[in-house]
């Protein structure tokens, strides 16, 4: 086959195009389009039939001409070009530049669409990244090849805390750093520059690739760019063997866009109006995350999730729950109370965590640790609860002491600061301080011998 | 059947090909374009089929070719199933990484079983030349692995006249170990496996009642909410809840033979935990290492989506052909959800009409169908086999009224509902005793009785009453606060707390207390129980519930689960005899008190 031209496209309705007559097209292939004023715009081909194709185009069809147009059938799969050359840079969803220097040279080039990991040829990631947050690290650890998502709202400090996680994150004992690959998909301009200045100032920008598609930016373009940024990590993870950490915000936004475009196509709805789909598109963007055998490298995810109106069970941050190793929820109350980061611990979790903590990995008391923590938070929550509703006078003695608890936990714990960069020791400790609290007998998840040698009572 | 006809692909809309192939009967495998992608014909009109591919069709074009290849959907069934890893469609994803690398890649074709590996080949001495057989009758038996000894069985569907059967020695899959002629005189031959598609439940003799619980080892699964061999259960529950860990614990350490696991459209890296740590994990049955006797089927989210929708009938034909071995066979599903968005996502490619959040209006017969393949049976060489069914599901936005969760809670017989409140305080496994239920604890009663206690169903009883009197208590409280409670109903809702922490809550991650024998569920549940009548005995003569709640004997209630390992029931029980002469002591003392 080779490249095909047609003169006219039949019809354009919310970024699709349909062109007649069109024999032999290939499903997933890449199109290009001209207009009359000889600009160029970018598609796919979605539905291949003998007499017509329909074509999704990535910068929408606003302002196209149907009779004055060349639309070109490239005969190859939607790829981009892969050199060592792209850290430092940035790019659209579709690999072409954004900072005003030259394409990209280079005879690597893969289809962004990628291909589903062989489950057997995974292994098991269990490598602990300290972060130096101790809602994270103590709590909710993090792993090299783990998706680990924020879940946030309007107005909350996620950016600032998924930059304090690329500052800071490190293997326990290693300095190796991570490879960055940034997408941002539907974000403010304030918001993109925030982490090209967060990344130039801390000096990690030549291990950055960034991929940008602004909120003004043509929508239809974020569907492919969390590909794009993937293919790129996968280059970075598997053939220059670094470990990568993607960092991709908002993801409700490209949700967002896939909708727009799926009610374009009449796609039958689910929820809310997102597609059925929803949850198998998220899961190949997600599931691309991972360590694989016998490969150095690795891709570690955190994308960061807005629940419209803070609800969790939306179908966005509810759909990637269902995919990710876990989340890490942020609280508007907690924002509120000034405390930074807002992690609100109970909805958090992290599923990987049980094999990178630990004797060999972290600390023996680590797994413990987290467990008695959460039981004592959860009760203490509930006497909070409890003395909104009857006044703190009126709880007993016990009950008092967890409601210390919580507010010390808030306040020590999960707040810190910034520039803050704790140690899993460091965490660990103040874990203990917290305990230490209770009466030893209370602390029912710790083993004697851990409590022989961390609880220190304080009475 | 004709096989090998030639076709045309006239349209791709993702997954969904429409082709032109006059004669192509539905249901039948096609493969599509010069790449040769696999799909089943699921529609025909006229001279046209819609084909639902089981690959990505990236790349095909309108005019490639499409061969039907004459038959339907279809495993392969023999030695060599046992601690293999499979996708949707019984591609086995060892060999495939073999081939084709990290990345699954597309047109693949490898047959399940291995066609180069010898078995061992057992023949029935009991058979002789010229005797009848049929379905189910045992020409031999292959070591599968240490654990599991497969039986060669006369397909279904197959009977006459035995003509020879091969001796024994070593066998390829290939290899006919068989000679049957059917009544008209046509004489077959039979190997070590055999075909079977996986949308035809496979026959057997006759239905029979589940009579022995599925032990678990995890307490709140069989001393509260008992699934029994053969049964069919759900575990609905919000992300993060801990369905797949509540799957993860039956396949590590309930009493089956075989474990089916189907990873249907959920994470790759859960896949990999159990082929990572089943071949470390000792199976508390047989003392053999746990893989010898799983098959996992692994369709993860990212794969593709029709195949999805194919490995759950793969995983149950499995299960069903270990069945009619007479084994106890337990296939979890993870996640039926997964399998029903498949089914949304085909018909609604289709054009079908919706009848609910997308839904087709077929998916509850077709979700009863699947669940309706579970069961205990009498397999027709007069054994008796079972496959129990326990599939998740993922309900969005954690609502139980959706579609699939309340369609599933009509079909099934143990409803293990989790709980977000619970999974968010860390209580696991997070299963709810309010909404969940099982409809067999009866029967379950009946072998508790004769094998642990004679008091199991009493003691059960009044642990969920004493729950059921928590919630209500709990409520009060949080309307007035503590200090409205008697001494009495505080003592309750402390014995609740232990029935809690001390009986409910098990961790996976807890190397002791991973698993649970009955007599150790027993003996947790009595101890808890025996405790709280004490007290409360004391308490009615007037001992203040402040000096029995800081006894600090009820620290070490709490924490005996993973003291005390399966094998040290005694020391449960002789704690339990200290406990209680605590009690007598205080009751002493405050009698010399009052008296003084
Ligand atoms: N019995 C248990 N013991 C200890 N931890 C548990 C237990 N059950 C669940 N967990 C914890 O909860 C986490 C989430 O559980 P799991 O992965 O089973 O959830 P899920 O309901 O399958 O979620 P999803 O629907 O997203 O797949 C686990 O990674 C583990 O940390
Ligand atoms: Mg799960």
């Amino acid at each position: 086959m080779s490249i095909k031209e047609y003169r006219t496209a039949s019809e354009a309705r919310g970024g699709l195009i349909s062109v007649k007559h069109t024999p032999g097209i290939a499903f997933g292939d890449r199109v290009r389009i001209t207009d009359s004023r000889a600009e160029t715009r970018d598609g796919q081909v979605i539905r291949a039939a003998d007499d017509e194709v329909l074509i999704l185009v990535f910068e929408g069809t606003d302002d196209l001409d149907l009779n004055d147009i060349w639309v070109r059938f490239l005969d190859e799969p939607v790829e981009i070009a892969l050199s060592p050359e792209i850290l430092g840079r940035e790019f659209n969803g579709l690999g072409e530049p954004r900072d005003g220097r030259p394409p990209v040279l280079s005879n690597t080039r893969r289809p962004v669409s990628g291909a589903a990991i062989n489950p057997a040829a995974r292994t098991y990631p269990r490598e602990f990244i300290q972060t130096g947050i101790s809602t994270i690290d103590g709590l909710n650890s993090l792993v090299r090849g783990q998706k680990l998502p924020i879940f946030t709202g309007s107005g909350l400090p996620h950016n600032r805390l998924a930059a304090q996680i690329v500052r800071q994150a490190k293997l326990k004992d290693e300095d190796t750093s991570f490879s960055i690959v940034f997408a941002a998909m539907g974000v403010s301009y304030a918001d993109a520059k925030f982490f090209r200045d967060e990344f130039a100032s801390s000096g990690v920008l030549r291990n950055v690739v960034m991929f940008v598609n602004l909120a003004d930016d043509p929508p239809v373009e974020r569907l492919t760019l969390p590909r794009t940024a993937l293919t790129a990590a996968e280059y970075l993870a598997y053939d220059l063997d670094r470990h990568v950490l993607v960092v991709m915000t908002d993801m409700t936004y490209y949700a967002e866009a896939l909708r727009e475009v799926a009610t374009a196509k009449g796609d039958v709805p689910a929820r809310k109006g997102y597609p059925g789909y929803l949850y198998s598109d998220l899961a190949e963007i997600y599931e691309r995350c991972g360590r694989i055998h016998e490969r150095h490298g690795s891709i570690t995810m955190m994308p960061v999730v807005s629940m419209p109106s803070d609800d969790i069970t939306h179908p966005i941050p509810d759909l990637t729950g269902y995919i990710t190793e876990g989340q890490i929820v942020l609280s508007r109350e907690l924002n509120n109370q000034g405390i930074y980061p807002p992690v609100h611990i109970s909805p958090s979790l992290s599923r990987l965590m049980k094999d990178g903590i630990g004797k060999d990995d972290t600390r023996e008391d680590h797994p413990h640790v987290a467990a008695q923590l959460y039981a004592l938070y959860a009760r203490a929550l509930e006497t909070r609860n409890l003395a909104s509703i009857i006044g703190a006078d009126e709880l007993s003695e016990r009950d008092r002491r967890y409601l210390k608890f919580a507010d010390d936990f808030d306040k020590r714990f999960v707040a810190q600061d910034e520039a803050e960069d704790r140690s899993i020791d460091a965490t660990l400790n103040l874990a203990w301080e917290l305990m230490s609290a209770f009466p030893r007998d209370m602390l029912t998840r710790m083993s004697e011998t851990e409590l022989a040698k961390y609880y220190r009572a304080t009475e | 059947m004709s096989k090998d006809r030639l076709g045309v692909v006239r349209d791709i809309n993702g997954p969904i090909v429409t082709i032109d192939l006059p004669g192509i009967r539905s249901g039948e495998q096609v493969r599509i374009g010069e790449i040769g992608l696999v799909g089943e014909v699921i529609s025909l009109s006229g001279r046209q089929a819609v084909v639902q591919t089981y690959e990505a069709t990236d790349g095909v074009r309108p005019g490639e070719p499409a061969v039907g290849l004459g038959w339907p959907l279809s495993v392969e069934l023999g030695p060599g199933l046992m601690g293999g890893i499979f996708d949707g469609v019984q591609r086995p994803l060892s060999k495939i990484a073999l081939q084709s690398g990290d990345y699954i890649a597309r047109g693949i074709d490898v047959p399940a079983l291995d066609r180069a590996r010898q078995w061992e080949f057992e023949p029935n001495r009991a058979l002789e030349p010229g005797q009848q057989v049929g379905p189910g009758s045992v020409l031999g038996t292959v070591q599968e692995t240490a654990t599991v000894l497969h039986k060669i069985l006369v397909p279904p569907g197959m009977a006459g006249e035995l003509e020879e059967v091969a001796p024994a020695g070593e066998y390829d899959i290939e290899s006919t170990i068989a000679h049957v002629r059917d009544a008209k005189g046509t004489s077959h031959r039979l190997a070590l496996y055999h075909r079977w598609p996986v949308r035809r439940p496979r026959p057997y003799r006759r239905r029979d009642d589940g009579v022995s619980p599925l032990i678990t080892g995890q307490r709140v699964i069989d001393t509260f909410f008992p699934q029994l061999k053969g049964g069919k259960g759900a575990v609905p529950g919000p992300f993060g809840a801990g369905k797949t860990v509540v799957q993860q614990q039956i396949a590590r350490w309930s009493n089956a033979d075989i474990v089916i696991y189907v990873g249907c459209g959920e994470r790759g890296n859960e896949l990999v935990d159990v082929l990572e740590s089943f071949p470390k994990l000792e199976d508390p049955y047989s003392g053999r290492k746990l893989m010898e006797r799983t098959l996992l089927v692994a369709n993860t989210s990212n794969m593709p989506v029709v195949a999805r929708e194919a490995s759950v009938y793969v995983g149950l034909t499995v299960a069903e052909y270990y069945r009619d071995m007479g084994y106890d066979v337990v296939m979890l599903a993870d996640s039926t959800s997964r399998w029903a968005e498949a089914l949304r996502e085909v018909s609604g490619r289709l054009g079908q009409m919706p009848v609910e959040e997308g839904y087709p209006a077929y998916l509850s017969s077709r979700l009863a169908a699947v669940y309706e393949r579970a069961g205990r049976v009498e397999t027709y060489d007069a054994g008796s086999g079972s496959v129990t069914l326990i599939g998740a599901v993922s309900p969005p936005g954690g609502d139980f009224s959706e579609p699939v969760t309340s369609h599933t809670k009509d079909i099934i017989e143990t409803f293990w509902a989790l709980s977000k409140e619970l999974a968010d305080a860390r209580h696991y496994p997070s299963i709810d005793w309010v909404t969940s239920f099982s409809a067999h604890v009866h029967t379950a009663a009946q072998w508790w009785h004769e094998e642990v206690d004679r008091r199991w169903e009493q003691r059960r009883t009044e642990a969920l009453a004493l729950l059921a009197r928590d919630a209500e208590l709990s409520r009060i409280v949080n309307l007035v606060g503590p200090e409205a409670l008697s001494d009495a109903q505080r003592w309750q809702l402390e014995g609740a707390s232990l029935v809690k922490e001390g009986v409910l809550q098990q961790s996976a991650l807890d190397e002791v207390d991973t698993f649970c024998s009955p007599e150790k569920q027993f003996a947790l549940l009595d101890l808890t129980l025996s405790i709280y009548d004490k007290g409360m005995a004391l308490i009615e003569l007037g001992v203040p519930v402040a000096e029995l709640a800081e006894m600090p004997q009820l620290a070490k209630v709490r924490r005996c689960k993973s003291m005390y390992n399966s094998d040290q029931v005694d020391s449960i029980r002789a704690f339990a005899r200290e406990v209680e002469q605590a009690f007598e002591g205080i009751r002493i003392e405050y009698a010399k008190q009052t008296t003084d």
